[in-house]
């Protein structure tokens, strides 16, 4: 096994200085007040550059402040210290550039699906004229399957169906990242495992940098190319980072076989296991 | 004798197979069963007690001129139940979506911000309890007619539910629609028009058909008052005149259209909202 400090490298010193990165996190530190009047800190110290066509995954227990991380990075929520940028400007406010796909979807129910991409493209692409717009929502909504059922209600949709919706919503307005939060996270293991394959081979024709939040290592290990492993919370940071080395396009199977396949899932399982374990 | 029941059973089976089992007993039998029971009581209560009311049949014969001309006009003062039932529909609708028109935004204002719920709050709670005929001696004093005073109590009754309710609505929209139009940059006014209004619509409509209701049971007692043309002014005419026919006629009709407005705004709020209204 590797020495823990080896590892545990700042991540701008890796391979991401050949590429501009999109994304840059310089000591970020968060807070939130806590009832006892001192403040409660969150994400401690927390450094990452992101390169335009990286997917990265975010790994830790409930509570580590990795979905904080991501609200964050989305302008959802306030930096407490440290800076972020995004294409070298600094983050301060949410942005269509950064789309977000929400693990309960976050459709609008009084949409149907095609409205509800369209909503979007048209907030993003004001002054498109209005057949491009119906393009683009066309093309999205061809790309995740739902041509069929674009002039459904969100009720009427299974929560793979409406995932999907939320893909193709995030997708239309071609951002510059994508943040996914656990995207995955409701579905069951069947549709999991199908949409994943879908996503993944949408993200391997038109690549673009991705933030992943999942519980998921095997998800992680097939769909991204580095693994962020979060230290358990209060002042959570990066306690590991693991490089995915299979190339695109991926076959689950195939790499399954493969032993370094064994070597990550096992030292992702021996961070979140042994060193960062937590009863709950 | 092996055919009959064999017979009776494909009957079944086809009867079955056009009405589902639950849906032919649980739309038409019970409730039906619901009426007949009630018109038993009556019944009971009226061949026992026949100085007290009539029985359902002799309300119906006495009633079967209103029944077959609703609409007749015999002179000032001399109309039809539908021409009266049509002049309390249109006091109620007036003064509802008066109120609508009024507390729909009151309650848009309150929802979104904190120093508005503090101000108006404490109003609210006071008003809220008032029963609407107290409003209307005030009503007269103002106006000095019958018909704008009614419309203006309806408006006052219309206005606290509605209100509370969209104030809910506004509130308890989720934190996730909003993330949804801060992340596509929408401006203040769009998110409003384009996530918090459609998002609040089902608390909104549950407001106004709580109105609705209460106006509708207003607006009877109000017309007993004002006197008018009006079927509260109906109910209360009739028994000075000793008809307890007609005042049955009038109960069951009031509680109709009553029924009937419900259902209009529930109509209404599957077409605004593409979502099926809670009954």
């Amino acid at each position: 096994m590797m020495n823990f400090s080896t590892r545990f490298k700042p991540i701008s010193d890796r391979g991401s200085s050949m590429i501009t990165p999109v994304l840059e996190i310089e000591n970020l530190i968060k807070t939130f007040p806590s009832p006892k009047g001192k403040n409660t800190v969150v994400l401690d110290q927390i450094n990452l550059t992101l390169a335009a066509a990286e997917f990265i995954a975010i790994v830790g227990h409930s509570g580590c402040g990795k979905s904080t991380l991501l609200r964050i990075v989305a302008g959802l929520e306030p930096v407490t210290h440290g800076t972020l940028r995004l294409e070298g400007k600094p983050i301060s406010k949410p942005g269509a550039d950064r789309m977000m796909i929400f693990q309960q979807y976050s459709l609008l129910p009084w949409l149907t699906v095609r409205q509800n991409v369209r909503l979007a493209v048209d907030e993003v692409f004001k002054q498109l004229p209005l057949r491009e717009k119906s393009e683009i929502v066309d093309e999205h909504l061809q790309m995740v399957n739902l041509t069929a059922a674009a002039e459904k209600y969100p009720d009427q949709l299974s929560g793979g169906m409406k995932q999907r919706v939320g893909i193709a919503r995030a997708l239309a307005v071609r951002p510059k990242m994508l943040l996914m939060d656990e995207p995955f996270g409701a579905l069951d293991a069947l549709t999991r495992g199908k949409l994943q394959q879908q996503v993944l081979q949408i993200w391997e024709s038109q690549r673009q940098a991705v933030i992943m939040i999942t519980h998921d290592i095997d998800e992680a290990i097939y769909m991204s190319d580095r693994i962020i492993l979060m230290t358990n919370g209060p002042a959570a940071t990066i306690g590991e980072i693991l490089e995915v080395p299979f190339p695109h396009p991926r076959d689950r199977d195939h790499i399954r076989e493969e032993p370094a396949y064994q070597q990550i899932h096992a030292q992702a399982l021996d961070f979140l296991y042994h060193r960062f374990d937590r009863d709950d | 004798m092996m055919l009959l029941p064999i017979l009776a059973a494909r009957v079944t089976h086809m009867i079955f197979k056009r009405f589902p089992a639950s849906g032919l007993r649980d739309n038409v039998l019970l409730p039906l069963a619901g009426f007949a029971g009630i018109l038993a009581l009556w019944w009971l209560i009226a061949s026992f007690r026949s100085e007290i009311m009539p029985t359902p049949w002799e309300a119906l014969s006495a009633n079967l001129d209103f029944i077959l001309h609703p609409f007749y006009r015999r002179g000032p003062g001399n109309l039809g139940i539908g021409w009266l039932l049509l002049a309390s529909i249109r006091r109620v609708l007036l003064g509802f979506v008066l109120g609508a028109l009024v507390a729909v935004p009151v309650g848009f204002l309150i929802g979104l911000s904190r120093p508005a719920m503090l101000a108006l709050n404490p109003v609210i709670q006071i008003f809220k309890p008032v029963s609407p005929l107290a409003w209307l001696p005030i009503a007269l004093a103002i106006f000095n007619l019958a018909d704008p005073s009614a419309i203006f109590v309806i408006f006052i009754t219309s206005l606290w539910s509605t209100i509370i309710n969209t104030a809910l609505g506004v509130s308890s929209v989720p934190q996730d629609y909003v993330d949804v139009s801060r992340v596509l940059e929408m401006p203040r006014w769009r998110q409003l028009t384009k996530i918090i209004l459609p998002a609040s619509l089902p608390y909104i409509f549950a407001g106004l058909r709580i109105s609705l209701g209460v106006a509708w049971l207003v607006i009877v007692a109000v017309e007993m008052l004002t006197g008018g043309i009006g079927i509260g002014f109906f109910v209360w005419d009739e028994w000075s005149r000793l008809n307890l026919s007609s005042v049955f006629l009038a109960v069951f009709v009031i509680g109709v259209t009553g029924l009937i407005l419900d259902w209009l705004l529930c109509k209404l709020q599957e077409l605004v909202t593409h979502r099926p209204a809670r009954t």
